[in-house]
Order: C-alpha cells, then sequence, then structure tokens
C-alpha cells in the first residue's frame, strides 16, 4: 500500500517537472527531453492504474518513436532560442488563464457526484488492462474506430511525405 | 491511491499545457505542449477506466494516442516546409495563408 503511495508520488512530482520543463525551458531540444520524461512518468501512473498495455505502448510508440521524430526535426531546423517573453495581452493572460482554468477543473472534480472517485476503483480481474482485453476489444467493440485510426494514421503519412517533399522552385520563391 | 488524485493531476498537467500553448511563440513547442494537454486527457480516461472496472477508456487512450501521433507528423511536416521556405519559425509572424 505505501510502496503505491510512494511510486505515486514519485512519478506525479516527475511528471509536473517534465511538464513545466516543456513550457519553461528556451532552448525546444531540452522541451523535447523534459516531455520523454514526462512520458515515463506517465508510464509508471498508468502502470499504477493497471494499464499494462497502455503503459508500455506509451514507453514504446512515444518516448521511443514520436520524440525521435521531434528530435530529428529539433536537429534538423535548429534549436532556436525564442527571444524572452514579450508582454502583448495574451502572453500575460496565459498563466492567469490556465491557473483560473485548475481552479474551476478543481472544483469540478471535488464537486463531483462520481461517488467512487474517492475509493481506488472496481475490483478488476487478472487480465484487465493486459494486451489481450485490449485487443479483444478492439477488434469486436471498438472495430470501426479501429479502422477509422488506421486510415487516418495513412492520411498522415501521405500528409506528411506531400508537406515536407522538396519542390523545385519553392525554396527561392519563398528566399525572397 | 484514490482516484481522485490522478483526475486532479490530469488537471494540472492540462492547465501547464495550456499555458505553455498561450505563452509559447515556436510552433514546435506549441506542439510539444499540446501532447501533454493530449496525455493529461489520457491519464483521466486511464483513471476512470480503472474506476469503472472496464477496458473501454484504455481503448480510448490508445485512440488518442493515434490521433496524436497524427497530430505531430503534420504538425512537423509543416514546420519543415516552412524551414525550407526561409519562413520564420515563429507563430506571432505567421499571419498570411499563402502557399
Amino acid at each position: 500500500m505505501w510502496f503505491e503511495q510512494v511510486m505515486f508520488f514519485f512519478a506525479a512530482l516527475l511528471a509536473v517537472a517534465g511538464a513545466l520543463g516543456v513550457v519553461v525551458l528556451r532552448n525546444p531540444f531540452y522541451s523535447v527531453l523534459a516531455l520523454v520524461g514526462h512520458l515515463f512518468a506517465l508510464a509508471i501512473l498508468f502502470l499504477l492504474l493497471s494499464a499494462e498495455f497502455l503503459a508500455a505502448a506509451q514507453v514504446v510508440v512515444y518516448a521511443g518513436a514520436v520524440m525521435v521524430l521531434y528530435v530529428f526535426v529539433v536537429a534538423y531546423v535548429g534549436g532556436i532560442e525564442e527571444a524572452v517573453a514579450d508582454d502583448s495581452a495574451p502572453r500575460r493572460l496565459g498563466p492567469l488563464f490556465a491557473a483560473a482554468l485548475f481552479v474551476e477543473l478543481c472544483f469540478a472534480i471535488v464537486g463531483t457526484g462520481l461517488g467512487a472517485i474517492d475509493t481506488r476503483g472496481a475490483e478488476t480481474g487478472e487480465g484487465f488492462g493486459s494486451p489481450g482485453q485490449i485487443g479483444e476489444l478492439l477488434l469486436s467493440k471498438f472495430l470501426i474506430p479501429f479502422e477509422a485510426a488506421s486510415f487516418l494514421l495513412l492520411i498522415a503519412a501521405v500528409g506528411a511525405v506531400l508537406l515536407a517533399r522538396r519542390r523545385r522552385g519553392l525554396e527561392e520563391m519563398g528566399g525572397a | 491511491m484514490d482516484l481522485v488524485w490522478f483526475v486532479v493531476l490530469s488537471a494540472f498537467i492540462f492547465c501547464i499545457g495550456a499555458a505553455g500553448v498561450l505563452t509559447r511563440r515556436n510552433p514546435l513547442v506549441i506542439l510539444l505542449c499540446l501532447e501533454l494537454m493530449l496525455n493529461a486527457g489520457n491519464l483521466a480516461l486511464v483513471a476512470f477506466s480503472k474506476m469503472h472496472g472496464v477496458g473501454d477508456g484504455q481503448v480510448f487512450a490508445l485512440i488518442v494516442m493515434v490521433v496524436a501521433a497524427c497530430e505531430v507528423v503534420i504538425g512537423l511536416g509543416l514546420i519543415v516546409a516552412m524551414y525550407r521556405r526561409r519562413l520564420p519559425i515563429d507563430v506571432d509572424q505567421m499571419s498570411e495563408l499563402r502557399g
């Protein structure tokens, strides 16, 4: 029991630190690295919620593949250090808006009618969150979203190739 | 651990991401902050899945991960295209949609 609590606070601290790092760090490369740490912390939290397959997918797909894409693009574009925030209205009001949103969400969560939110959740069997169960759900109950997701991935891949291909003449045109 | 802790943590991470989207100017970092917000949503989905003892929320989270990957691919493709045309990588200076 206490091990679970220690793990939760450790992972939560790491996740919040990673999230703050993404927002606060000036160099985009360090932001990407902070997000990788954040994703690992989230994987720990998923494990605490007995979502084993999702935790593995988080580490392998997200922290492994998607973040490598980010690192490549940051290396290609160059880590542009952005100027220290000017004081236009949205820049100053952004943190204020976020704080107000958090307070509001906390009111909503604490005052919720969901009775089970103060418990440790329903008793789940042995196979809860295992690849077998997720696969069974994906291929039976959620077959159409599954197929739609595969189409979405195909469209995104084609779109990325279309966007990033080298077109003759356009580089000179845009450089003016 | 009570599930309310997980949900509050997810709300906190979501708000950090929202603040980042509003305050940063580099589109790369804005994409990263969008990832933060999507991941906060994932955490809430998994927490509610645990609350009901049904795996549906985890499947939702998986689909959200797919959508996030697509969004990253298109966003990074746009950034690379912007860089190739020597456009400034800054959302404040990108005020025209010109091909």
